[in-house]
């Protein structure tokens, strides 16, 4: 259907620089995640794109066409707000009909629009109801259905679940993607949830101080992060500084071999990427040991005073105080925000089944 | 697990009432209320009365000899109407003019915003009649002394603060969020005020519009500076009244009379407050 293209776009407030030079390409039909922490831009970039800011620099390209100065009510794109933003003096088919209304369509033409909109974010019958009348997730649904019905090139949303609770939201998150899909409909979504992003996207851009950290599917986002920042900022992450000298670390704990040049490093390890064994005389203790159900996540720490956590099977038995020796299974090196190398550690020791 | 018995359940736990009577809310409700409504009760019976001395409760005669005195004189129609027709016209005059400006004050930014907004205030901190010989000065010159207009300019500006102000904070609650929306799915600027802004803050404009409208009803100060002696308003003929004889049953029947644009101003309010959304445009 549609491609957005952003091309070095910049936009400063009040002489402050709040995104510097982002180019990104969102194919036909693809779902892109705006990730980031608060402040580091993803609402400016989505209002830039829906025409509600003009960018300082750059240019903002939909399907080649050049739509950085149009207006937000001459862009083919669709918004949904984190407020819901519904209009309360009206119903709910009068929200969904609003923009069809505008644009002089046919009473029985809309009708059937607004009925196949509601339908389609599972709301029929719904069209009556007063917007307050309605839970959060309605509203949001409904708000979902009105940026829709207007079948924009682009859909934009900004996080649009993040005011509701965790069962909902998932649920909502499942819903929209369906409904991506479905309408195979160009999306850029923001939000600062990693765990929304990493369900929901094709693509995530992970964002920082105004400009891309990295741009990578949600896998390689996870499991190749690029820098020290997006490997803190997905997922959790044991970050653990040594040095090293002559290809090797000199961790106490983790002799990790690489072909780096000598210096400080920083090891990182994910909680999954560590195996915990029963052992005597390595300064390791467990620390805390709490049950999520599918997994138990043990914090150990260190002989160095430092401490680390690890994902174990439900069915392991660990004790607060009890030494523990740590193998890591992958292991990344940084040295300040770069990636030195990534080393993938056969297991010495055989896990006893 | 066990299915519980709703039933059972029901019978064992004690049910609260939710909803107790606010005895201080009433008590405070009922002072105030009797602080409002006894003097206008002693007018409205003063309105009726043909005999009441001293020391009675109640008049000692009732009768409409005063209503029909007042209401067979042309000139208590003539001032009725035409005070009518002054408020109806500044009201829509001042909203005309005032509504867009309250919006830009809200949305806008634009040099000198504040000092301007601050200038609303400032034409009612000083001693009005002042101002007011200082513009009947101009008037006199414009030929406007003694007309209709004169008096719909001079009332124009009574009304500016109060359908600046309180509108200028409606519009700044209305969710901006919303009226992006409205843009995103395709309305132009004035359509988003007009289907979107407009609409959610009509009921704390609506409130404006009433006072404003009953405020210029009653407005006596400016209707009889420029007005006199052609213009004759309703508050304007009431005071002639006054001075010129005391029977206080002219004052009353008069006085319950100019009562009518205040009984309608409120049965229009408590429908807003009955709908629910009156309260909503207070953030309610
Ligand atoms: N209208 C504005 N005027 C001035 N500064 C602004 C404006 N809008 C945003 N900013 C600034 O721009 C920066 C980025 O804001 P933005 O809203 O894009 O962040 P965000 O990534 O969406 O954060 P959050 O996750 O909290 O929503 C912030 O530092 C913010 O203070
Ligand atoms: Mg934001």
């Amino acid at each position: 259907m549609a491609q957005l293209t952003l091309k070095n776009l910049g936009k400063s407030f009040d002489a402050t620089d709040v995104i510097r030079d982002l180019s990104l390409d969102v194919a036909d039909g693809e779902l892109v995640c705006l990730l980031g922490p608060s402040g580091s831009g993803k609402s400016t970039v989505l209002r830039m794109v829906g025409g509600f800011e003009t960018p300082n620099r750059g240019a903002i390209l939909i399907d080649g066409e050049d739509v950085t100065r149009v207006p937000p009510e001459k862009r083919p794109t669709g918004m949904v707000f984190q407020s819901h933003a519904l209009w309360s003096h009206m119903s709910v088919a009068g929200n969904v009909a609003f923009g069809l209304k505008l644009r002089g369509l046919p009473k029985t033409q809309i009708r059937e629009k607004v009925g196949e909109a509601l339908a389609l974010v599972g709301l029929e019958g719904y069209g009556e109801r007063r917007v307050w009348q309605l839970s959060g997730g309605q509203q949001q649904r409904v708000a979902i259905a009105r940026a829709l019905v207007l079948e924009p090139k682009i859909l934009l949303l900004d996080e649009p679940f993040a005011s509701l609770d965790q069962h909902l939201r998932e649920r909502l998150r499942e819903e929209l993607r369906d409904i991506q899909r479905r309408l195979g409909i160009t999306t850029l979504f923001v939000t600062h949830g990693q765990d929304e992003a990493l369900a929901l996207a094709d693509r995530i851009v992970v964002l920082r101080g105004g400009e891309i950290e990295q741009v990578a599917s949600p896998d390689r986002m996870y499991r190749a992060p690029q820098t020290r920042f997006v490997a803190g900022f997905i997922g959790s992450m044991n970050f653990l500084p040594c040095d090293m000298r002559g290809g090797v670390s000199d961790h106490p704990l983790f002799a990790v071999r690489a072909t780096v040049p000598d210096g400080p490093v920083e090891l990182a390890i994910r909680p999954e990427a560590l195996t915990l064994l029963p052992a005597r005389g390595t300064g390791a203790r467990v620390h805390r040991v709490t049950d999520y159900g599918t997994h138990l996540l043990v914090d150990v720490d260190l002989p160095d005073g430092g401490r680390l956590k690890a994902m174990c099977p439900p069915s392991a038995r660990y004790e607060p105080g009890q030494e523990v020796a740590l193998e890591a299974g992958h292991v990344a090196l940084f040295r300040g925000d770069a990636k030195l190398a990534e080393v993938t550690v056969e297991r010495r020791v055989a896990v006893h089944v | 697990m066990t299915a519980i018995d709703p039933s059972t359940l029901s019978a064992e736990v004690p049910v609260h009432r939710t909803k107790r009577p606010d005895w201080l809310g009433l008590a405070l409700a009922l002072a105030l209320g009797i602080v409002v409504v006894i003097p206008l009760l002693v007018v409205a019976i003063w309105a009726f009365a043909e005999v009441w001395r001293y020391p009675s409760l109640l008049p000692q005669e009732f009768g409409f000899r005063f209503w029909q005195a007042t209401l067979a004189r042309p000139d208590v129609w003539a001032a009725m109407s035409l005070s009518l027709r002054l408020s109806v016209t500044v009201t829509l005059l001042s909203a005309l003019i005032c509504l867009p400006a309250a919006y830009a004050f809200a949305r806008m930014d634009f040099p000198g915003r504040n000092l301007l907004f601050l200038s609303f205030l400032a034409s009612h901190a000083f001693p009005k009649f002042g101002l007011l010989v200082a513009i009947a000065g101009i008037f006199l010159n414009l030929g406007l002394i003694s007309t209709f207009w004169g008096v719909v300019l001079i009332q124009l500006v009574g009304t500016l603060m109060m359908m600046i102000w309180i509108p200028v904070a409606a519009f700044q609650n209305v969710d901006r969020a919303m009226e992006e929306a409205a843009r995103d799915a395709g309305a132009g600027p004035i359509r988003v005020f007009w289907s979107v802004s407009l609409p959610q803050a009509a009921p704390t404009i609506f409130a404006a519009v009433l006072l404003s409208f009953v405020g210029t009803f009653y407005e006596t100060e400016g209707a009889w500076l420029i007005g006199a002696p052609e213009i004759r308003t309703m508050p304007v003929l009431m005071i002639t009244y006054i001075n010129n004889q005391i029977v206080v049953q002219y004052g009353a029947v008069l006085s319950v009379l100019l009562w009518v644009p205040s009984f309608i101003a409120l049965m229009f309010t408590r429908r807003l407050v009955g709908s629910g959304s009156f309260a909503k445009g207070f953030g309610v």
